[in-house]
């Protein structure tokens, strides 16, 4: 069976910088990473993938810089890495990036299982995993934080959802979402690094999805949705009283800041 | 009303056992300033079962309630019959605005609906209001909660799921009337994905409570964890605690508090040996008072509090817990 891991190359939010009055994100302040949530969906695939004997393609958006972040899936584990980039991708909303992603799983053509992270560090929404799985037309599983059986034909998971949590079994096609309790993500092996530096990313830009995609439906020109205006709000201001000492004072001043906020 | 192919503010109103999520609620309050500003009406939609009482979502401000009668399709999470189901609806009575809770059912089912009416969707807003051009401006942070983008739809329905506690929920008037409109199913019932059954869980509302009173890696056993549960129980509060701690596995999931747990907004926060890890301050930053106890002076969760206390939570806690009982 073949199983796609969607990955995305993001900014690591602990450098990243933040321009207050430009309302602006420099991303060129921080270097990149893996999307932390895509990992867990790696090792998710790779686990099922040492049962069941599965090809694991890393499948990713963005610049031409995000090889990179496929490379590392490959050293990670992931047999293929296919790179979707041109610039008339860019600017893609939730709607027009789900639509290419989908578009580009149409042209693998055979495939058994789409695992995607819950949600991503910089984009935040969480709906490209089921957007997807609506564009493809299969059904989804979201929140999953973990796997019970799991054999050529179906999955059995429990996810978090509806204020509860649910063992769902699903047949392929199937898209899944998973969550960072899902496993822990393994690091690149030797071997598989030395394969990574080898391996051939396979690059398609719009002439390689065009019988699966219309030009209408790429970039700025696809999205549903525009961003009006970016501010970076100021971090609240709190009190900031420092007690250094845990003396009687300390214990009476927790006391009438209970009584003030009315919990006691 | 004006005259235009899309009229009306939707708001779904997610049930679980007849009993419909207070989100709803909060959906209706903003729903009704902003069908106010179009001038539209404001309009609900359920699926459930043909017995539940629906004159609640009456009296918080609904004027028609679409409710999709099935006594067995809506009574477990399945996201693509929900999605069939409401997107037909949608493509009838075409609302301009649609509304969602951002809850994990709401997170899961909208993106499948906005896929199949290929119409944009806003994740986890938490404002919205209405433009010069009667446009919907959609406000949601992003990038780890560092910016807060304004973000416009071209497309209708404009879609958005909203944050639980960001809106404050709508007034009741028991002399409200609506109109209830009875909507036949559809049962796909391709059986692609199955609900097996819903597993034991603790039920815990850590993010309805009022105070929460979390520890992180500082606590040393589950034994001591009875502190903490005191504590909490004395402010009539819940336990929460931080991802370190419940990966040591001394207390579960259900409690953790971050990014990826719980994200509460409690009037008090206790933050008892946590460092303040960016994951976990992303979860409880909202909170009205945010009280900190740490022995490190340089703990990032200084830098948030409202009261710092440097010191340890060992010698801490059970000095407060003594005068709390004496009060009483």
């Amino acid at each position: 069976m073949t199983i796609i891991v969607l990955i995305k190359q993001v900014p690591d939010m602990e450098k990243v910088k933040f321009d207050r009055e430009k309302g602006r994100v420099d991303r060129s302040s921080a270097g990149t990473e893996i999307n932390p949530f895509d990992l867990n969906a790696l090792e998710t695939a790779l686990q099922i993938s040492e049962k069941t004997g599965s090809k694991v393609i890393a499948l990713s958006m963005g610049p031409p810089q995000a090889e990179e972040a496929l490379r590392e899936a490959i050293a990670r584990g992931a047999d293929e890495g296919i790179l979707l980039s041109d610039s008339k991708f860019g600017g893609s909303d939730v709607k027009a990036t789900s639509s290419i992603l989908s578009a580009a799983i149409k042209k693998i053509g055979d495939y058994d299982l789409v695992i995607a992270g819950i949600q991503t560090v910089d984009g935040d929404t969480g709906q490209v995993g089921p957007e997807v799985a609506g564009y493809l037309g299969i059904p989804h599983i979201s929140n999953v934080e973990s796997l019970k059986d799991y054999s050529e034909n179906s999955i059995e998971v429990v996810c978090n959802v509806w204020e509860g949590l649910y063992l769902k079994r699903g047949k392929y096609p199937l898209l899944i979402t998973v969550t960072k309790d899902v496993n822990v993500p393994r690091l690149p092996s030797f071997k598989n690094k030395m394969k990574a530096r080898k391996t051939e990313i396979i690059k398609w830009g719009y002439e390689e999805l065009k019988e699966v995609i219309n030009e209408s439906q790429l970039g700025i020109k696809g999205s549903a949705t525009r961003v009006k205006k970016i501010e970076v709000p100021q971090q609240s201001t709190r009190k900031g009283k420092v007690f250094k000492d845990c003396d009687n004072e300390t214990i009476s001043s927790l006391i009438s800041i209970f009584k003030e906020n009315k919990v006691l | 009303m004006i005259d235009k192919e899309f009229n009306g503010v939707l708001v779904f109103a997610e049930q679980k056992n007849n009993n419909i999520h207070k989100i709803t609620y909060e959906l209706l309050g903003k729903g009704r300033l902003l069908a106010n500003k179009l001038q539209c009406e404001l309009y609900t939609v359920i699926l459930g079962p043909n017995n539940i009482d629906l004159q609640e979502l009456i009296y918080r401000g609904t004027d028609k309630i679409y409710h999709i009668v099935n006594d067995v399709i809506f009574n477990k999470p399945d996201e693509l019959v929900y999605s069939e189901n409401l997107v037909k609806l949608i493509k009838e009575i075409k609302p301009e605005i649609c509304l969602f809770g951002a809850t994990t059912f709401g997170r899961s089912v909208a993106p499948r609906v906005a896929s199949s009416l290929e119409t944009g969707l806003t994740a986890d807003c938490t404002d919205l209001l209405i433009d010069d051009d009667g446009k919907l401006v959609q406000i949601r942070p992003a990038f780890s909660e560092n910016i807060l983008a304004h973000i416009i739809s071209d497309n209708y329905p404009q879609m958005a799921t909203v944050r639980y506690k960001e809106f404050v929920e709508a007034s009741r008037d028991e002399k409200r009337s609506g109109e209830i409109i009875k909507v036949n199913s559809i049962d796909t019932h391709n059986n692609l994905v199955e609900v097996l059954e819903e597993l034991l869980n603790e039920n815990i509302n850590i993010a309805d409570a009022k105070v929460v009173v979390s520890a992180g890696v500082a606590l040393k056993s589950s034994e001591d964890l009875k502190i903490i549960k005191e504590l909490a129980d004395l402010l009539g509060g819940e336990v929460g605690a931080s991802r370190a701690l419940v990966e040591t596995g001394i207390i579960s999931k259900s409690h953790q508090v971050g990014y990826s747990g719980n994200r509460v907004k409690p009037n008090i926060y206790i933050a008892c040996g946590i460092s303040g890890a960016p994951q976990h301050i992303a979860g409880m930053k909202e909170s009205n008072i945010i009280i900190a106890i740490n022995n490190d002076p340089s703990a990032p969760i200084f830098n948030i509090a409202d009261y710092s206390i440097i010191g340890d939570m060992y010698k801490i806690i059970p000095k407060l817990i003594k005068e709390l009982k004496s009060n009483n």
